[in-house]
């Protein structure tokens, strides 16, 4: 590193932090790392914001009207995507924005300049393939709750011609199979595209200006502005990954409320 | 690529520490805070609504209130209408009445004025009927130096009289 030498993906290693080697249960080891750490941290912030805004006042404060933003638009895209019907799925789709959005956000922080190193949870395909696979068994399972076994009708889309079923039903199957992985693997490569992004251009300023003073010029300097602009479209990027994850998790449900 | 490399090593720390923090998000955040903040908004939203719709009502009482108040004031001014038309009648009839007692009085007036101006002329005829033959008389005896009778006198004068 002090050679300007910076390795681009070493931000998303996990290092155990305690209980690595006697912590498991059912023989899966359940260490507690830097992920799990950043996590906790996550989980802990959401509830101090939220519960900093559930003061109950008519007339609300600032904190208070931050948190009723939060909770108005997911409410209102869960209306606009599912209906009336959609209140019931409010406290997931919350919870899931917002956690993802404050994972993103938490992970984005400048730390690194107090000496602590912010860790993004939503870069690892483990975590976001979690929350995409449980998502999608809510579809799941209130699709076949609410409407048996004609949950398979959602495969064969309406007007459909009676000889194009045997086609367009595997075609309609295998959308539908793909879609957590498409979920999950959407949030993961646009965080860690972001931030594998932001590591080379800062290894470009650290070589360019150890370098000399030409290359601080040409390469160093032009890469810093960069970095500036990308920093703050990864803070957009950070609100629009946790926006689709809530917005698909949304359509995907309508499917399962409101069969076509 | 850590996240492939350490795969095999993390990923049941990373499921495990996931599901129990997001789960505990969950449960504090979405299940506990969550409906504490929408209510509060549907509270908010409710008692806006409730307002509106009071101001609503009241706005209609107001204008059901004019519209009484402007039939009020319009039946009101038909029966002030009506009593001055009443009025007009009435001081009508009586000034008609009182101009009738009034002609009546005057005709009467002039009817006993008439009467006496007629009996004045009669009389002052008669009066001058008399000076005039006793002037013919006066007038013969002196040109003529004949006495004429009274009578004679008197009929000569009625004849000149009634041929003017």
């Amino acid at each position: 590193m002090a050679e300007g030498k910076v390795d681009p993906v070493h931000q998303f290693t996990i290092e155990p932090l305690f209980g690595t080697d006697h912590w498991s249960i059912a023989g899966y080891n359940v260490m507690f790392t830097n992920s799990a750490l950043w996590m906790a941290i996550t989980a802990v912030v959401l509830i101090v914001f939220v519960a900093g805004g559930a003061k109950r006042a008519v007339v609300p404060g600032r904190w208070q009207m931050a948190v009723e933003g939060f909770t108005g638009f997911v409410d209102n895209l869960l209306k606009s995507n599912i209906g009336e019907a959609g209140r019931k799925y409010l406290p997931y789709i919350f919870s899931l924005f917002m956690f993802i959005l404050f994972a993103n956000l938490l992970g984005l922080l400048p730390l690194a300049l107090v000496g602590l190193h912010p860790f993004t949870a939503t870069s690892h395909f483990t975590v976001t393939g979690v929350l995409a696979v449980m998502s999608f068994a809510i579809v799941l399972i209130v699709g076949f709750a609410k409407h048996k076994l004609h949950f398979f009708s959602l495969f064969v889309p309406h007007g459909t011609p009676v000889p194009m079923i045997p086609i367009i039903f595997p075609i309609e199957l295998i959308s539908f199979m793909v879609r957590p992985f498409s979920l999950g693997l959407r949030l993961f490569v646009a965080m860690m595209a972001g931030h594998v992004l932001l590591e080379v251009l800062s290894g470009f300023v650290i070589s360019g200006t150890n370098a000399g003073a030409l290359t601080f010029g040409i390469a160093a300097l032009p890469s810093f502005l960069l970095m500036i602009g990308i920093c703050a479209l990864e803070l957009l990027v950070a609100g629009i990954q946790a926006y689709v994850f809530a917005l698909l998790t949304c359509v995907y449900l309508n499917d399962a409320e409101n069969l076509h | 690529m850590p996240q492939i490399a350490q795969l095999a090593t993390t990923y049941s720390s990373q499921v495990f520490w996931l599901l129990v923090c997001f789960g505990l998000v969950f449960f504090v955040v979405g299940l506990g805070l969550l409906p504490k903040v929408t209510s509060t908004v549907d509270l908010r939203d409710k008692q806006i609504a409730d307002d509106l719709a009071a101001a609503e009502a009241a706005r209609a009482a107001a204008d059901a209130e004019e519209e009484a108040w402007k039939v009020t004031a319009a039946r009101q001014r038909a029966e002030a209408q009506a009593v001055i038309a009443q009025a007009k009648a009435d001081a009508a009839k009586s000034t008609e009445a009182a101009l009738a007692v009034a002609s009546a009085k005057v005709d009467e007036t002039l009817a006993a004025a008439e009467a006496r101006i007629g009996a004045a002329r009669n009389a002052a005829l008669g009066e001058i009927e008399a000076v005039a033959a006793d002037a013919a008389q006066d007038i013969v005896s002196r040109l003529a130096g004949i006495s004429v009778p009274a009578e004679q006198a008197q009929a000569a004068v009625k004849g000149v009289l009634a041929h003017g």
